[in-house]
């Protein structure tokens, strides 16, 4: 196996579960966001990296230019990107949201007070 | 930030070439990097800057909510309008080729005007978003 | 860059949590232009390390959490959860094709249709802007209506007209009631 061979892979295996990891440890809602994020951005590593060829140059046309790495998943990594940020600003709305009827954007803070609505 | 003079000239100067170099990504996207996406998002940023420096209100008078809303609707308007009026002149939705006498130039025409509409949606939501979310604590 | 993705699951102190990832976006976008993928980079520097970061830290104003006062303590369970999830993707990995293999399939299929045929049929030399506008235009058609229908959401849900909550109000949910009857 010559030396890149899956290591790209692997590489994004970790970021995602780095970004798992996150999402699934942490209370804060603000920092579960930013797993989300690390967890997204793993993914364009990994279409990106699949649309690398050997040699090839950026997909702009030119005539001394031979091959092209693959445009295909830059395209959908580029509006990927820009949608990303905006459910971003969608999810931080409504983490501000929560922190205004609440007071907290901790999940257990949050969790401790429903209990004790329902309770009384 | 009123007393930061330094950084009122320096954004003053700034803001001009940071609105420049997100119209040359607009219209260069063709033949270089670039596009509506990352054009939108560079106008956008000069707004914002000027907006972090002057302050929220100041920039809202100069772009005021109205006007950020429409131009948001418009982008998408105007992308799904060029879709339609490929149906119009007998094409398929979003079929550029039959927007102009020749093929080829129909299709430049059809993604400059599309990547005009992406680049409105995008510069106009970013704008909304930061507005926003900066002047909450109102 | 992983250090940095392992940086941000660790600390606790959410502004710089924050920095951390504009420096994790601007790296990824190094990596993109390493990759040959100039317009993602564009867009990742542009989008991810600029308006990303910027509106984390608005939302951080907002709710002015430090993000710092809950006792660190260290879990197990995702621990184990996430590492066997790991050992089965990477697994998975072992049937891939190897990185910048031409013959892999993804750059097979309609690609070197694009690529050949792209400069006659549209004219525009960068092919990304091609099939991004043209191929592809319904795709973007439905991306640029996410984002449209993003700024509608945020807007519906912080725009004019919410009560917002204040330190002096009592924390909980019926804080909103109670400032009516008062």
């Amino acid at each position: 196996m010559a030396f890149p061979g899956l290591i790209n892979y692997w590489i994004v295996v970790i970021l995602m579960m780095t970004g798992f990891y996150i999402v699934i440890s942490q209370g804060n809602l603000i920092k579960k966001i930013v797993g989300l994020n690390v967890f997204q951005v793993s993914v364009f590593v990994f279409y990106i990296s699949m649309s690398k060829v050997f040699g090839g140059a950026a997909p702009i046309l030119d005539d001394s230019i031979e091959t092209y790495s693959n445009p295909l998943p830059h395209v959908l990594i580029l509006t990927a990107i820009v949608v990303g940020v905006a459910t971003t600003a969608l999810g931080m709305a409504l983490v501000v949201r929560i922190r205004d009827a609440y007071g907290t954007i901790e999940e257990d803070e949050i969790q401790r007070l429903e209990a004790e609505e329902s309770e009384p | 930030m009123n007393s930061h003079s330094i950084l009122r000239v320096v954004a003053k100067f700034m803001i001009p070439f940071i609105f420049l170099y997100a119209l040359y990504v607009q219209f260069h996207g063709d033949f270089g990097p670039g596009g509506g996406f990352q054009a939108g998002v560079i106008f956008a940023v000069g707004f914002i800057l000027y907006a972090l420096i002057y302050g929220i209100d100041e920039a809202r008078r100069v772009l005021p909510a109205g006007l950020t809303r429409t131009l948001l609707s418009l982008g998408v308007l105007l992308y799904a309008g060029v879709g339609g009026l490929g149906i119009y002149l007998g094409g398929n939705f979003l079929n550029y080729s039959v927007l102009s006498s020749h093929p080829v130039s129909g299709q430049h025409l059809g993604i400059f005007l599309i990547e005009f509409g992406v680049g409105t949606t995008v510069a106009a939501t970013m704008i909304t978003i930061f507005f926003i979310f900066a002047g909450q604590d109102r | 860059m992983v250090a940095v993705a392992f940086a941000i699951a660790r600390l606790r102190n959410l502004f710089t949590i924050v920095m951390l990832m504009g420096v994790f976006s601007l790296l990824s976008a190094v990596l993109y232009v390493l990759l040959s993928a100039v317009d993602v980079a564009f867009t990742e520097a542009a989008v991810g390390a600029g308006v990303s970061t910027l509106l984390v830290l608005g939302t951080i104003a907002l709710t002015s959490e430090r993000g710092d006062y809950t006792p660190e303590k260290f879990k197990v369970m995702p621990l184990l959860i996430v590492a066997a999830t790991g050992v089965v993707l990477i697994y998975g990995t072992l049937d891939m094709p190897l990185y910048g293999d031409p013959d892999a399939p993804a750059n097979k299929h309609v690609v070197p249709r694009y690529i050949e045929q792209s400069g006659a049929e549209i004219g525009v030399p960068n092919i990304v802007t091609s099939v991004l506008a043209s191929y592809r235009g319904f795709d973007t058609l439905g991306e640029v209506v996410v984002i449209f229908t993003a700024a509608i959401g945020v807007l519906v849900l912080l725009g004019r007209g919410h009560n917002r909550w204040r330190p002096g109000m009592r924390a909980g949910v019926g804080a909103k009631r109670e400032e009516e009857e008062v």
